[in-house]
């Protein structure tokens, strides 16, 4: 069984203003050398394997990606505010 | 009589306070819960403010796909009269029934005041009532009420008269463009942040300022 890990986060040019509070407060922890700081959400997404057309392994790391992509540009992000990435994880990578 | 639908989410706050200032002005409210696909009679729909899903994901984002939206968003493509206050607003972004998306305020606080706006556009269902530039006060009180666009998206609703309302003296929430609220191109759609719901008499609001909201599209209807 395939999981998948969804990161999205605000697109570069979208203020961040709850990371730059972050920001704050870990320069008032002393952490005087943060430039940046911008917050995130992370999914992970564990995918049952289901009958494939002929030809591709069931549960196969690509169809699970795919279904993830498509996930993720209908719901898990805001594409007009937000980017994703999709990845499988490392730790079921060689199920 | 005119009804107009007010739809309840689970975590809705304001669908009282819409169904009331219907009423005020004249309408029937007709209540429509999350799962309702029938809007049989039902002339405009209200998405109150509030809550939805408890804002889970992001705001707005599990609404739009609840039931009731499906057949709210095929409603609004025939012209039916929708709009969305606040929490509305930000699940008619999330639909795309208008553009852009609503973000943290840029001070992080959540704001409850009462608002100056400036009615920009009286082309709307909702505000026909109103005169252009008319100034207005009423409620706005929000956490993720931050308009955001891109630059082509902002460069066609000024060219194109799409904004609604501004905020005046004073940005509540770093909105670019001081913008408050938003139609789309046929007009019968419009997203607003504040609320104008709270302001339809003198004892539980800042003015009446709010009702013609309310008086615009019920006297569009009548004369359609």
């Amino acid at each position: 069984m395939p999981r998948v890990v969804v990161d999205v986060m605000l697109k570069p040019e979208i203020l961040d203003p709850q990371g730059q509070a972050v920001q704050r407060a870990l320069e008032r922890l002393g952490f005087d050398r943060v430039t940046s700081v911008r917050q995130g959400k992370r999914f992970e997404i564990e995918i049952a394997e289901i009958a494939e057309p002929a030809g591709t392994r069931p549960g196969s790391a690509e169809t699970a990606t795919e279904l993830a992509r498509d996930m993720a540009a209908k719901l898990l992000a805001n594409t007009v505010i937000e980017e994703f990435t999709v990845r499988i994880d490392a730790a079921e990578g060689a199920g | 009589m005119t009804r107009i639908g007010v739809v309840t989410f689970p975590g809705s706050l304001d669908d009282r306070d819409a169904a009331r200032a219907v009423r005020l002005a004249g309408g029937v409210p007709v209540p429509l819960w999350h799962r309702d696909t029938d809007l049989a009679g039902i002339e405009a729909i209200i998405l109150p403010g509030g809550f939805s899903y408890g804002d889970y994901l992001r705001t707005g984002a599990i609404a739009r796909f609840s039931p009731v939206m499906e057949t709210v968003i095929s409603a609004a493509g025939r012209g039916v009269p929708v709009l969305g206050i606040c929490n509305g607003f930000q699940i008619l972004c999330e639909s795309h029934l208008l553009p852009g998306a609503l973000t943290r305020n840029n001070h992080l606080h959540f704001i409850c005041r009462d608002q100056r706006l400036r009615i920009e556009s009286a082309r709307t269902a909702w505000t026909t009532g109103y005169r252009p530039g008319a100034e207005i006060v009423i409620p706005v009180k929000n956490g993720e009420g931050r308009y955001v666009a891109d630059p082509d998206t902002l460069a066609r609703l000024d060219g194109d008269g799409l904004v609604v309302a501004r905020y005046l003296e004073g940005n509540p929430n770093g909105s670019v463009a001081d913008i408050a609220g938003i139609t789309n191109p046929a007009g019968n759609v419009v997203g607003l942040m504040p609320h104008p719901e709270h302001a339809v008499d003198a004892l539980t609001g800042p003015g009446t300022d709010g009702l013609g909201f309310f008086t615009s599209v019920l006297r569009g209807l009548v004369r359609a």
